[in-house]
């Protein structure tokens, strides 16, 4: 069996009176893209945002139901919020690098976390580089500003950013969605490499994406998780007439 | 009447109002430096002013003004930037939160001759505080703080919600966030909106009548021992700033030279609140370009 990078067990996301996501179970392997389909407005992000608890910032948002890495539960009041932020990485939909230098965008992290040694950190910011495939765009310029890189080079570099503190999973809300295909397909490879290391949750409205970069695929509908399988079969024999629908274009 | 010619109505009623506005501004500040400018000499900037005699500068005065500003922004600095991160990061949106958001509110727009007569009675009589520049500071302090308390607000406000999402999202604490990512990206509004706060403080008279005084004790501008009387250093001394100079020897001024001196006193006020009003713009262009510099 997989080892288990993840787990939600009957998590429901409510703004105020309105559940956005309903008694969701899904189990994430590591090692493994899981991706996250679905019409919009179904409750992706919301579900996805609540895995590193990210929904604590929106005032009115309550989650209930638990979330399991190893033998914590992480959705329970006593867990430490900041330390297990650095366990979940996460990638927006727009590239947000912070109005800082490339290599402060990636010793920002690590260095809070305690390396302070300055040959150490610029190792850790060459290899998140290296991984993120940015590193020979980037080596002569690494003290210029990161908003001056383009959308695809800023988003590349978001993903260095987060795995520059070794994260165990890595959260992704559309990634490429905001990007040119160019920009988009070495995303997309970036996405196939790093799944040798960590756990991957990627959101999209790209079938061909999901159906390229994902070992499983979950299909979300009105809150709920509809089917929940390996990707091939949800693309080509989905047991679940809502999912062939979707997938074939019918709505969403 | 067709959809055109209403266009054109409001269009040219619209640049009428505008450029009446700005004639009016210009005459203005026109007619203040036109009146003032011959009299500023060196002279004028650094000598102590005469009672009776002809040829009075406004040196301490001057002196004064910078000295307050430096005192009040001191206090409102700290408090303001703590006070509004606490508003807009920590305090829970509530009925409390937003009363306390009211009476900031309020606070900035209470007439400042009252904020001085409530400084006359509380920090200089209750307090004993005497007629003292920290009287005057403690009075600015009152509406000087909470527009220090709504510029942090606003700034803090304005950060993109994914910015200080990263942030966290590395595992990075709430505090560290809003240091290191937040208040930079905050930092040219926050930064142009205390200038144009100092500018307020600058050109403050009515507060300061009966707080910070209406005098000056001879100072001696080679005594900068704080805790003499004399020093000018000396945060417990009276202190006359520049405007409140202008509006005492234009209701009083015994000197005949009286306005002219006024006059002149003006333009200086005038010019160092435009300065300050052009710094802030500077400023904050020149930080916002530098935080989201293309290099
Ligand atoms: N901050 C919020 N406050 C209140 N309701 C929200 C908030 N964010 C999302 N919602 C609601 O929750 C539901 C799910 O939204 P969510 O953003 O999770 O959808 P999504 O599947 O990610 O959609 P998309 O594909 O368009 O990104 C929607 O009905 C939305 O209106
Ligand atoms: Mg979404």
């Amino acid at each position: 069996m997989q080892s288990i990078g993840l787990s939600a067990k009957d998590l429901t996301v409510s703004y105020g009176d309105h559940a956005a996501v309903k008694r969701v179970s899904l189990d994430f392997s590591a090692k493994q893209v899981t991706a996250l389909i679905g019409p919009s407005g179904c409750g992706k992000s919301t579900f996805l945002r609540s895995l590193n608890r990210m929904n604590d910032l929106i005032p009115n948002c309550t989650v209930t139901g638990e979330i399991w890495i190893r033998d914590q539960n992480i959705n329970s009041p006593s867990t430490d919020v900041v330390s297990l932020r650095q366990k979940i990485g996460m990638v927006w939909q727009r590239p947000n690098p912070f109005h800082k230098s490339i290599y402060e965008n990636i010793a920002f992290g690590p260095r809070y976390h305690g390396t302070k040694n300055k040959k150490k950190l610029d190792e850790i910011v060459e290899q998140s580089l290296r991984k993120a495939a940015l590193w020979e765009e980037t080596k002569d310029r690494l003290h210029n500003s990161a908003l001056a890189l383009s959308g695809g080079q800023q988003q590349r570099l978001c993903i260095a950013r987060s795995i520059a503190v070794k994260p165990d999973i890595i959260l992704m809300d559309e990634p490429a969605s905001a990007l040119d295909p160019v920009s988009t397909s070495k995303i997309e490879e970036l996405i196939s490499e790093l799944k040798q290391d960590y756990c991957i949750v990627i959101v999209t409205h790209n079938m061909h994406q999901a159906a390229r970069v994902s070992e499983k695929t979950a299909f979300f509908l009105n809150g709920e998780v509809v089917e929940y399988d390996d990707t091939p079969k949800i693309f080509t024999n989905p047991q679940r007439p809502e999912t062939n629908d979707y997938i074939t274009g019918r709505f969403g | 009447m067709s959809a055109k010619t209403a266009d054109k109505i409001a269009t040219a009623v619209i640049v009428g109002v505008a450029a009446f506005i700005v004639l009016v501004l210009a005459g203005l500040l026109g007619f203040i430096l036109y009146r003032g400018v011959g009299h500023i000499s060196f002279h004028f900037l650094t000598s102590a002013p005469e009672t009776i005699r002809k040829g009075g500068g406004i040196g301490p005065q001057l002196f004064n003004s910078v000295f307050l500003l430096v005192l009040t922004m001191i206090i409102t600095i700290p408090i303001g930037l703590g006070a509004g991160i606490y508003m807009s990061e920590y305090a829970p949106a509530n009925k409390i939160t937003s009363g306390i958001r009211l009476i900031v509110e309020v606070l900035s727009s209470v007439p400042s001759i009252v904020v001085g007569l409530f400084g006359l009675l509380v920090i200089v009589n209750l307090f004993g505080f005497g007629f003292s520049l920290f009287s005057g500071a403690l009075a600015l302090t009152v509406f000087n703080l909470p527009l220090m308390v709504r510029i942090t607000e606003q700034g803090l406000k304005g950060v993109p919600r994914e910015q200080k999402e990263a942030s966290l999202a590395l595992g990075l604490s709430k505090w560290k966030t809003i240091t290191s990512v937040m208040l930079p990206i905050a930092m040219p509004v926050i930064l142009t909106g205390t200038i144009l706060a100092a500018g307020r403080v600058f050109g403050e008279a009515a507060a300061l009548l009966f707080t910070a005084g209406m005098s000056s004790p001879r100072l001696d501008f080679t005594n900068w021992n704080p805790l003499s009387p004399f020093s000018p250093l000396n945060p417990f001394r009276p202190a006359e700033t520049l405007a409140v100079h202008i509006w005492k020897i234009n209701s009083e001024g015994l000197a005949p030279d009286a306005a002219q001196i006024a006059a002149g006193a003006s333009a200086v006020l005038v010019i160092t609140v435009l300065v300050f009003n052009f710094a802030a713009r500077w400023l904050g262009r020149y930080m916002y370009r530098k935080f989201t510099a293309i290099k």
